[in-house]
């Protein structure tokens, strides 16, 4: 049995320090030490990206990456991008555009869609898609989920030359 | 899906690495972006009591490129590689094929030295450097050795490499003429059901040279030496096309698997060079 290393880790803004073991998953060390439950366990084999999260500025997914790996990191998790008082722009178009239906890919799905929005803040529906290619939904057919992704860049482009 | 106990080390210079390796022997494993290792750590069918994650190595990280040869460092991701100009401009297929490769957030952590250093025959970048005439160097206690990416596959999963090695770079001339790669998958993030990557140059009507690679159509990439020379000094018609799917279809060795019977495979590699082929040479 190794013995557990100590491994600092900034999520959503906050310094958190855990004692893990190396080879546990940075999606088991949120979950279950951390409470942040946003990300969920899909497939846990790198299929599904419903444990997307941002790691030092780049969506991964959390399910394969040991948190020994992650020790420093910058991590943000759909709770980072907004909360029911305040939902997040993405958050705003995937209810208006019914881009979700059980819901369960929806955090991944957002979580990665925002990163997209940064790296390309103006994508064509096709650039949308080959983006989100690593999240899977298995109810909405993804057409709203494009739709929502587009809405929500149209609204932050809006909103940047507004001010 | 957790895998067996590890300790874990990050070293902050290749020296402390190899030390690492050498004081651990077969039981450390070096990891880089770790997406083709932790799957099969998960899985428990790849284990290691010392895992050595390169991550501190900065100068792996780094992509070189001149007239007189490219570099890519072993810690280089493949997102890394799409969004590098100077790289895409020099060697457009490394792009054209990274962005075939698995979905956005693997390419994020999935590395170049990884890809072809683990020997896993659905990995892209192994038949890519083959085609390329690429050179790797491996660093190790008694030094650094160079061996050619066409030399380096024995089997799957076996390479050249020693236990107490490290693929550090990667290395080749920047190739001139068309290129191109076509890869057949059932969707994306699946590894090819069969793959081509050509480079061909142009003399008037007539192909100069030509090099042609196939991934996961055996258990190690395969450089089809004669289906190169089938169109070298053709005017790349359909014959010349045909007998250079023939040479390629005598040098694999495809295996039946959930990606289909042996047959299918052979169909769709054939389909897959003569496209690649044919757009290689509109490009030369």
């Amino acid at each position: 049995m190794a013995k557990k290393m100590q491994v600092t880790l900034t999520v959503n803004g906050e310094t958190r320090d855990v004692l893990a073991e190396p080879r546990e998953l940075l999606i088991h060390t949120l979950r279950e030490q951390l409470g942040i439950t946003g990300p969920h366990i899909g497939c846990e084999t790198t299929h599904c990206g419903a444990c997307t999260v941002d790691m030092n500025g780049k969506s991964v997914k959390a399910c394969t990456v040991f948190v020994a790996q992650a020790d420093g990191a910058d991590i943000t998790t759909i709770e980072g991008l907004g909360n029911p008082d305040g939902l997040h722009v993405l958050q705003e178009m995937f209810r208006e555009h019914h881009g979700l239906q059980c819901g369960f890919c929806t955090p991944g799905m957002i979580t990665r869609a925002h990163r997209l929005l940064i790296e390309n803040p103006n994508p064509t529906e096709e650039e949308v898609r080959f983006g989100m290619a690593g999240n899977l939904c298995r109810c909405t057919g993804y057409q709203n989920i494009v739709k929502a992704i587009l809405a929500a860049a149209s609204q932050m482009n809006q909103k940047e030359a507004a001010e | 899906m957790i895998p067996s106990s590890f300790e874990y080390h990050r070293p902050s210079d290749l020296a402390a690495a190899i030390g690492l390796l050498a004081e651990h022997g077969d039981e450390a494993r070096v990891i880089a972006g770790g997406h083709s290792l932790i799957p099969l750590m998960k899985m428990r069918m790849a284990g290691a009591t010392h895992l050595v994650d390169l991550q501190g190595l900065g100068d792996l990280k780094r992509i070189t490129v001149s007239a007189d040869g490219i570099s890519i460092g072993a810690m280089v991701t493949q997102a890394e590689l799409i969004a590098h100009e100077g790289l895409a401009a020099a060697v457009p297929l490394l792009r054209e094929a990274a962005l075939q490769i698995a979905d956005p957030q693997v390419r994020n952590l999935g590395t170049v030295g990884g890809n072809v250093a683990n020997g896993d025959p659905g990995n892209d970048m192994p038949g890519l450097m083959q085609c390329l005439g690429a050179t790797f160097t491996l660093e190790g206690p008694d030094g650094s050795r160079d061996v050619a990416a066409r030399e380096f596959y024995h089997g799957a999963y076996v390479t050249a490499r020693a236990d107490d090695e490290i693929l550090t770079h990667i290395r080749f001339a920047p190739p001139a003429g068309g290129y191109a790669y076509e890869k057949q998958k059932r969707k994306i993030g699946d590894y090819a059901t069969a793959a081509a990557a050509v480079l061909l140059t142009r003399n008037g009507g007539t192909v100069a040279s030509a090099s042609v690679a196939m991934t996961n159509l055996s258990d190690v990439p395969v450089w089809s030496q004669a289906a190169g020379e089938a169109l070298a000094g053709s005017d790349c018609g359909d014959e010349a096309v045909r007998s250079a799917v023939t040479a390629m279809l005598a040098d694999i060795d495809p295996q039946q698997d959930n990606r289909g019977p042996v047959e299918f495979k052979r169909h769709v590699a054939g389909v897959m060079l003569a496209r690649a082929i044919s757009r290689a040479w509109s490009r030369a």
